[in-house]
């Protein structure tokens, strides 16, 4: 591969992650009195790495940009008597890393235009931005990482940033919790990944990427690497679930729809439950490559089958329209990671960018009907189309490309993911399910097509069409949220052009690995077969939906008369996970399970010590009566004894001094006598 | 400056402190300000002194000792104890840490004074204190480190037992009612004195049959002579040094000392409990078991290891049970000691060092949560959590540094404590030559679990005492915020944590050249 | 030379004291027995001394030391029981225990 190392704008790349985080601290310290209260540093900082991204983009597009830049902050030997590790901050300027700046810059720039207009008269303003400027430099952290501690320090610091936006409205208390969940499933997750990043590591003998692809693209089997692939592959897959919230890790991505819009709309649509996705891409050739965690790959798919699948299916009950998004993104979360898992490197990613795109858009055009309405259910809606035409066709243009139709940048993303599913279905072993997976997983994929047409018609037949529902009069949103609204339904409606097989091919070029081969699938030329099926289900999705929603109008009143007996229960409580969640492990642990521990502590541990305490002062009292009694007795009758005689021999001392010459005359006497005598 | 170097800069910044209590006794009761100005002034002086050593520190060379006198002092020559002391790279950051604790300790101080207000005896205390804590860490002969390892108990006895939490307890199993400080500051004592009886009985065995008739910990572990010629001994020594460390750290089951004197203690006391007394049980393991008793070590590292595991699981089990605040802080102590003690279990370098950057970062996060909380309590007059709710809107600063400490705590990359955590679990994955590996790496799995536990008690501390709103009974009470004594104390605390978690090296830099040569030496390589 | 005499003149007077000192209420009168003794060991003295012929003569000189402190220490016992006698009306040994345990 011809490489470039890509010149000052590569060296001074480092600043992309670094801005955003300098613009979080400059304004938890200085918003406040700043002119824009926080904003403008936080909008400026996202501006600035969008100029950045597209000046890489370009210049990666003329010659493909392979550098990494580190600063190394330490040294710890190795086990035994190797080469020791070396912690190093860094910066990675390729394909991939290129993209995602893209992606997270112009995103972002238009998110926190948007979120001027929306968070306008906010209790914690400047508090807001300063929390997304850190989620924003977060996820260039993460992106930018040359090396697994890197990732997982921008991992860990988008999952912080995730907390403190969704707690934003701490003061209710479902909204922390909303929080905790979210930050308490990644965590979980976050075991995989720690373990499988330490696998890796020590297995390599380095944290960063490039040594551990060479490894792998080694090619030698009986490298250590080789040796424990599959267990840190699955491991990784884990951490990746947790962040990407791949079923059944997906149960904490609903409830954070408590956070405000633009938080859903940047975090939990287009960049942080993507890190998954991009994990899974960064360490693609380890997963693709034989011999290595190629064994994975079945997993990867099966879950990602289940999720777009199961996820999509709830959306079709939710009354609040940021759920109906969020297990939206669940399911196209799912689609990405499925691609990942076929070797459809190119196409998961693509469906990363495009989706970040409509789904952002859709997210801030919910924002936007919020923002009218002041409620988040779609009951309360209806009818909107007339109040407010400009997110009405903003939020078409969003659907029709989420619903995979032609010419939106959904339908080429996703029939790219159709065909590499297929090509896959080649290449599995029978062990691994062979044809038969690919081709389940086909069948899933399209039918899951149909799903997302389904409940995306339900969703802007009930907000935009019929009559108002809601109290008050809805207005348009101000320019500053709708002007975003607008740029984004341009890339929704552009971006999947850049990359139609066999005649544009901007975004193949532009995420080919350079470091290292990748040997991804990509498709060469447009397959019209599951093109043609792919929008087929699209629109049959849109028709009866259509149907359904629109035409029959009473039907949006009398909702209930669909109420599948089984179905839609399960559907509504989340096919119960939560509350198997909550109740079969949070609340055991955090209420009797704690309890017992502390318990066990107290008076079992402390019955030890306590109880030894307790003898001690026992045997104490003990041996003190017998000091008192018996030693000191002792000494008590040695001394009445001394006392009793003394007490005798005073009875001599009459006072009397004829007594006391005759005793001494007597005394005189007895000598004598005895001199006499002896 | 060689006589600088010849023992007399270790000399001063130990002896320092002690100076300064009698000169704070000295000063009648009634000038407070004199007090207050003279204590920090000495301990001022330990702490510019230990940063002027760690400058002057040779870091190639950081696995020797340096700073100890030139030749031979002799102290007890009756039992050939001499004074000899020394820092090298393990040391010196948990050196510069017990200095600067106490000089934070000080500024905290200022206008915190616990009742009985009584700022002379208070600051002598903590002097003396100091005296003990960096007394430890510079000794290299064992009577030496057995008399710095003590004088630190007494202070802390008279800091808890009179300036202690005064409400009643009930004793569990002795069912008697008394005061919490008294039961508190009597069974840190003695607890802590039975298991330091058992490490002289130690020191003692190694002096007479070890055939070197020596305590100088270097002589002791030359060449694993003295380990050879104890022979069947060797494991009871190693016993008994491992009572009397285990109490100290705490390890479990050895740790039910820890709450009860961490929640009655004052602020201050809690604080240099936590940030620094802890460390001296860890550290010991690192400077006198290992290197003495290499043999031993290893036979013991499952057991040592499994303990630390139970340790972290445990302990984040027990926090998720408390209600009051300072409780549950006290708890998390032991779990990350436990990962601690998973580091050094390992026997490797990755995992000795993973553990004295766990020590410093545990030091510096937890000593900041236990001032917080303090400050906390103080103002609330309570630590109970259910009572404590809101407190982001009645004080936004001090919740905001409660918030970034509770974060920093649970090992957020990119702040200290990460460090210690990741690169334990590292290092457990590929232990010493010859452990078990398939042990340790269940425990590795394990204890990734406990930090899930971690972040799931802190989040619900955090998520019950500054989310939601404040609770009625708080109307109208003057809750004023972060005053400027107690964010003099706390700011470097916090930059402290974001450097360390930025720039390991500020300890790798130091201790990475002293472990990889300790292995090397004790295990061969 | 006999000396019998004289010894027995020395006992007999000895033993008369004795008998005062002993048997006599009054303090004058234990006193003047007391005088009583000392003049018998004077005649002792005497009769050794011109028994063994001493150069020193130093019998007769240790009785003349004897009548000196005979003489002095009536002084003093006469002074101590007038007082007495001014303190506690009587001179009656008998009554005088004051220092009796």
């Amino acid at each position: 591969m011809h490489t470039v190392d890509g010149g000052a704008l590569a060296r001074w790349a480092w600043l992309i992650p670094v801005v955003p985080m300098v613009a979080a601290f400059a304004i938890v310290l200085f918003g406040k009195r700043s002119p824009w209260k926080g904003w403008g540093m936080a909008w400026l900082s996202m501006a600035f790495v969008a100029v950045y991204g597209i000046a890489l983009f370009i210049a990666n597009l003329n010659e493909g940009i392979a550098y990494q830049g580190a600063v190394s902050i330490g040294d710890i030997g190795a086990a035994g008597s190797g080469p020791p590790f070396t912690l190093e901050w860094g910066w990675m300027v390729d394909g991939l890393s290129i993209m995602m700046y893209l992606v997270v810059g112009i995103v972002g720039f238009l998110v926190f235009t948007y979120a001027k207009g929306y968070m306008e008269g906010d209790i914690r303003y400047t508090w807001f931005f300063g929390s997304f400027a850190l989620f924003g430099g977060g996820m260039l952290v993460l992106v930018s990482a040359p090396n697994l501690i890197q990732l997982i320090v921008g991992w860990e610091l988008v999952g912080v940033a995730s907390y403190l936006l969704i707690g934003h409205y701490w003061e209710e208390h479902e909204n922390s919790s909303a929080a905790i969940k979210a930050f308490l499933v990644n965590k979980v997750a976050d075991v995989g990944l720690f373990v499988g990043a330490i696998i890796i590591a020590l297995s390599v003998g380095s944290f960063r990427f490039t040594d551990i692809m060479a490894v792998v693209s080694g090619g030698d089997l009986a490298s250590p690497l080789a040796h424990y692939s599959f267990w840190a592959g699955v491991a990784i897959f884990i951490g990746a679930m947790g962040k990407s919230a791949q079923f059944p890790l997906h149960v904490w991505l609903p409830d954070a729809m408590a956070g405000p819009t633009p938080v859903s709309a940047l975090m939990h649509a287009a960049t942080m439950v993507t890190a998954g996705v991009y994990l899974l891409g960064r360490l693609f050739p380890f997963y693709n490559t034989p011999g290595f965690a190629d064994d994975v790959r079945w997993i990867i798919i099966i879950i990602g089958t289940l999720t777009l699948f199961l996820t999509g299916l709830m959306a079709l009950v939710a009354d609040d329209i940021k759920k109906v998004l969020a297990y939206s993104t669940l399911s196209q979360l799912g689609y990405m990671v499925t691609a990942m898992g076929a070797g459809a490197y190119t196409a998961g990613l693509f469906h990363l960018f495009t989706h970040a795109f409509f789904k952002s858009l859709l997210f801030l055009g919910a924002g936007s009907m919020i923002h009218a309405v002041h409620s988040n259910n779609m009951s309360d809606m209806g009818g909107l189309r007339k109040y407010m035409p400009k997110t009405f066709w903003t939020f078409v243009i969003g659907s029709l490309a989420l619903s995979a139709v032609v010419p939106f940048a959904g339908f080429w993303s996703k029939d790219e993911i159709l065909a590499g599913i297929q090509h896959a279905g080649n290449n599995f072993t029978t062990a691994q399910g062979g044809a038969a997976l690919a081709n389940y997983v086909l069948v899933v994929s399209i039918l899951g097509a149909f799903v997302t047409a389904f409940y995306m018609m339900r969703a802007v037949s009930l907000s935009f069409f019929g009559e108002y529902k809601g109290h008050g009069h809805p207005h348009e949103s101000p320019n500053v949220m709708t002007y975003p609204l607008i740029a984004l339904a341009f890339f929704s409606t552009v971006a999947g052009l850049i990359n139609i097989p066999g005649i544009t091919e901007w975004f193949t070029q532009t995420v080919e690995p350079r470091f290292f081969p990748a040997g991804d699938f990509h498709p060469t030329a447009i397959n019209f077969g599951l093109a043609g099926i792919g929008t087929l289900a699209a629109l049959a999705g849109i028709v009866i939906g259509y149907y359904l929603w629109y035409a029959d109008k009473e039907t949006q009143q009398e909702r209930d008369r669909f109420r599948i007996p089984v179905l839609y229960p399960l559907l509504e409580h989340k096919y119960y996970i939560d509350d198997f969640y909550m109740g079969g492990i949070v609340r055991p642990i955090r209420g009797p399970v704690a309890r017992a521990v502390d318990w066990f502590n107290g008076y079992v541990i402390d019955l030890v010590v306590n109880g030894a305490g307790y003898v001690a002062t026992r045997v104490a009292r003990l041996v003190y009566w017998f000091d008192q009694r018996g030693v000191d007795g002792a000494f008590n009758a040695s001394a009445a004894a001394a006392g009793g005689s003394g007490g005798m021999l005073r009875l001599l001392q009459t006072g009397r001094i004829q007594q006391y010459v005759f005793l001494i005359v007597a005394g005189v006497v007895v000598l004598v006598a005895g001199f006499i005598v002896f | 400056m060689s006589s600088f170097e010849n023992g007399w800069a270790l000399t001063l910044i130990v002896f320092l402190p002690l100076v300064g209590a009698a000169a704070v006794l000295a000063i009648p009761k009634a000038q407070e300000e004199a007090q207050k100005w003279t204590a920090l002034l000495f301990a001022g002086g330990s702490f510019v002194l230990s940063v002027i050593v760690a400058f002057q520190f040779d870091y190639g060379a950081a696995h020797r000792i340096q700073f100890g006198p030139d030749s031979t002092l002799t102290w007890i020559g009756a039992i050939n104890s001499n004074y000899s002391i020394g820092i090298d790279g393990i040391s010196l950051p948990l050196l510069v840490l017990s200095t600067f604790m106490t000089v934070l300790a000080i500024i905290y101080s200022w206008d915190h004074w616990p009742e009985p207000h009584n700022p002379k005896i208070f600051s002598a205390l903590i002097l003396v204190l100091a005296t003990g804590m960096n007394g430890t860490f510079v000794a290299l002969d064992l009577i030496l480190f057995f008399v710095f390892f003590e004088v630190v108990l007494l202070p802390m006895y008279f800091m808890i037992g009179i300036w202690g939490d005064r409400n009643k307890v009930i004793v569990p199993v002795l069912g008697l009612e008394t005061e919490m400080r008294l039961y508190a500051s009597i069974k840190f004592f003695l607890f802590t004195l039975f298991g330091s009886a058992f490490m002289l009985l130690g020191f003692l065995t190694l002096y007479f049959k070890s055939g070197l008739n020596t305590f100088d910990m270097q002589a002791l572990a030359e060449g694993g002579h003295a380990e050879a010629a104890l022979g069947s001994l060797a494991v009871w020594v190693f016993a008994a040094l491992f009572l009397g460390f285990a109490v100290k750290v705490p390890m479990f089951p050895l740790h039910t000392w820890l709450p009860d004197a961490h929640t009655a203690a004052p602020t201050v006391g809690s604080v240099l409990l936590a940030a620094i007394l802890l460390k001296l049980g860890t550290y010991a393991f690192i400077r006198i078991a290992i290197p003495i008793l290499p043999e031993q070590a290893q036979n013991w590292a499952p057991v040592i290891a499994i303990l630390a595991v139970v340790g972290i699981i445990y302990a984040s089990l027990a926090c998720l049970a408390q209600t009051d605040m300072k409780r549950l802080i006290a708890f998390s102590s032991v779990g990350h000691m436990g990962f601690v003690m998973l580091g050094i279990a390992t026997l490797t370098d990755i995992g000795i060092n993973a553990a004295i950057i766990g020590m410093v970062a545990h030091g510096v996060i937890t000593g900041l949560l236990f001032f917080v909380a303090g400050s906390m309590s103080h103002r609330y007059h309570t630590r109970e959590i259910s009572r404590l709710g809101g407190n982001q809107k009645l004080m936004p600063i001090m919740g905001g540094i409660l918030g970034f400490t509770a974060i920093a705590s649970l090992g957020l990359p990119g702040l200290a404590g990460f460090w210690g955590e990741f690169l334990s679990l590292l290092a457990a994955f590929n232990p010493l030559h010859g452990l078990s590996t398939t042990l340790f790496r269940t425990l590795m799995v394990i204890g990734a679990v406990g930090t899930v536990l971690a972040a799931g008690y802190l989040l619900w501390m955090l998520q019950r005492v500054n989310f939601g709103e404040p609770s009625a009974e708080w109307e109208g009470h003057d809750l004023h915020d972060v005053d400027r004594y107690e964010l003099a104390a706390w700011v470097p605390l916090v930059v402290a944590t974001v450097a360390i978690g930025i720039f390991p090296r500020i300890i790798f830099g130091a201790t990475n050249d002293a472990v990889h040569q300790l292995v090397a030496k004790v295990f061969g390589g | 030379m006999i000396i019998n005499q004289f010894l027995l003149l020395g006992a007999v007077l000895f033993s008369i004291g004795v008998y005062g000192v002993l048997a006599r209420r009054n303090a004058v009168l234990v006193l003047l027995s007391v005088e009583l003794m000392l003049a018998a060991v004077n005649i002792n003295l005497v009769t050794f001394d011109r028994v063994i012929q001493d150069t020193l003569a130093g019998g007769q000189v240790f009785a003349l030391f004897v009548i000196a402190v005979a003489a002095a220490e009536v002084g003093i016992g006469l002074a101590i029981v007038l007082l007495i006698y001014r303190n506690r009306r009587t001179a009656n040994v008998d009554e005088l225990d004051l220092m009796k345990l």
